[in-house]
């Protein structure tokens, strides 16, 4: 079996750069465990949507990506850490539309519909958590009772 | 032990090294006037010269009394830093590397370590020999300081052509008669788009355009920063009279934006930059032949 090095990586989200550090590893970590054109874009523009959130919204702080694997399937864990402020009402900040700045509100909504796996922990004044993950075929079923 | 008791009348060698510096400062200073990177950055007046050396010594002393000699971020260089990095860019500037500049700093040593040696004529060989390493030590640091500084300054000339390139790599180019067209390469970010946004429209106005074409072929990730982008440049290329059209949008692109829930809403997309061409060409025939009764010039 092929070695996922590379994959796992922990990155710092401080300016505009390392948003594209984030992006770029993020493509790469996808290519390498197989992920297909599509889905490699999918994941790239969650994280990339996450990753801003992190910056603007959360002050700054890090990706931490892992690779997965299930059976056959291979998947990519990718956790968005800040120590900002917190969502107070994480169901409404997931509504499209809805946004405390100036942005279009897609970001949040428009990553958990980018990829099969996702969750926030997050609140006020302990910062946020998005943990999202993706598999490089269709998701792994839970093992089915014969 | 003679030897032994001569040795304890003397303080620590950086302590000595600081009173030295102190003591001497005005013939080291002078001296160092003389030395290229002095004189040559300060060009106009050798008394400036002499008044940035004096500085350079003092936060030399400084340093020395803090016992931090190795140390680049030690406090008493803080006061010369800004002045340290001048200098460091005057030299840079006038085309020298950064091994020369180093080799400058690495002059103004030897003058200064023989009014040292000449400072404790009755000392025992072995606290020479240590102030002299401890003096050697410090004006290595002093390098370092200086070396710093001018690759920073580096790092800020990086990021200025960084930003011209930003200008050169959005070429706007007319592609037919009354017809603009900006192959985006790249990240769309803030700044580029910015500048994207200015260039086209004024090519819009400049070529008279009644059609802009945004290529974004090249462009990575299309996320919902980069389509707010791209909506604000085509909500003021419609301002200034001209109709956009999007072009270049792959597949897996296409794919992602749905998934996203971002509605382009208004803006015209084509698959290729000649589907665009061709729709703006067909567009601006039927604008023409829609106008034209009452017209003057069409046959
Ligand atoms: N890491 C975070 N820390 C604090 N608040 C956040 C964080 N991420 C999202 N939010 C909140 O959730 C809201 C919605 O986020 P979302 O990404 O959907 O929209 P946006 O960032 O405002 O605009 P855009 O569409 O440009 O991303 C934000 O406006 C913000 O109030
Ligand atoms: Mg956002």
């Amino acid at each position: 079996m092929e070695t996922s090095t590379g994959v796992g990586a922990d990155l710092p989200i401080r300016s505009d750069t390392d948003l594209m550090w984030v992006r770029q590893h993020v493509r790469q970590a996808a290519a390498q465990l197989g992920f297909g054109l599509v889905a490699q874009t999918k994941l790239v523009t969650a994280a990339s949507e996450l990753a801003r959130n992190t910056l603007v919204h959360g002050g700054g702080g890090r990706m931490e990506s892992a690779p997965l694997g299930q059976g056959r399937a291979r998947g990519l864990r990718l956790s968005f850490h800040d120590e900002g402020p917190g969502i107070p009402d994480p169901e409404r900040a997931l509504t499209d539309g809805y946004t405390s700045g100036g942005g279009l509100g897609m970001g949040l909504g428009g990553a958990r519909r980018l990829v099969h796996e996702f969750s926030i922990d997050s609140a006020p004044g302990r910062g946020t958590t998005v943990t999202v993950v993706s598999w490089a075929a269709a998701p792994p079923r839970p093992r089915e009772e014969s | 032990m003679p030897e032994q008791e001569a040795a304890e009348q003397y303080g620590t060698p950086a302590r000595e090294v600081g009173e030295f510096l102190r003591r001497r400062r005005a013939q080291i200073a002078q001296r160092w006037a003389d030395e290229s990177l002095f004189r040559t950055v300060f060009t106009v007046s050798r008394d400036e010269a002499v008044e940035s050396g004096l500085a350079v010594v003092e936060a030399l002393a400084a340093v020395a009394d803090g016992g931090r000699v190795q140390d680049s971020d030690a406090a008493g260089f803080d006061v010369v830093r800004e002045r340290l990095a001048r200098m460091g860019a005057s030299r840079s500037r006038a085309g020298l590397s950064t091994a020369r500049v180093s080799t400058e700093v690495d002059a103004l040593r030897p003058p200064a370590e023989d009014l040292l040696v000449a400072d404790l004529p009755d000392a025992p060989e072995r606290v020479v020999r240590d102030c002299v390493t401890t003096l050697t030590v410090l004006m290595g640091t002093l390098r370092l300081v200086v070396l710093e500084t001018v690759l920073s300054e580096g790092q800020e000339l990086i990021e200025r052509q960084r930003l011209q390139l930003l200008e050169v790599a959005t070429p706007v180019i007319e592609l037919w008669d009354g017809v603009v067209a900006v192959p985006l390469i790249g990240t769309l970010d803030s700044a580029r788009s910015q500048v994207v946004m200015e260039s086209l429209l004024e090519a819009i106005v400049d070529q008279r355009a009644r059609f802009a074409i945004l290529d974004i072929t090249g462009v990575p990730t299309v996320d919902s920063l980069v389509a707010q982008h791209l909506m604000k440049t085509v909500a003021a290329a419609r301002l200034m009279g001209a109709e956009c059209v999007v072009s270049g949008i792959r597949p897996a692109i296409a794919q992602t934006i749905v998934h996203l829930g971002l509605d382009l809403g208004t803006v015209v997309t084509r698959a290729s930059l000649a589907d665009a061409l061709a729709y703006a060409l067909r567009e601006s025939d039927t604008g023409r032949a829609s106008a034209g009764p009452g017209g003057s010039g069409r046959p």
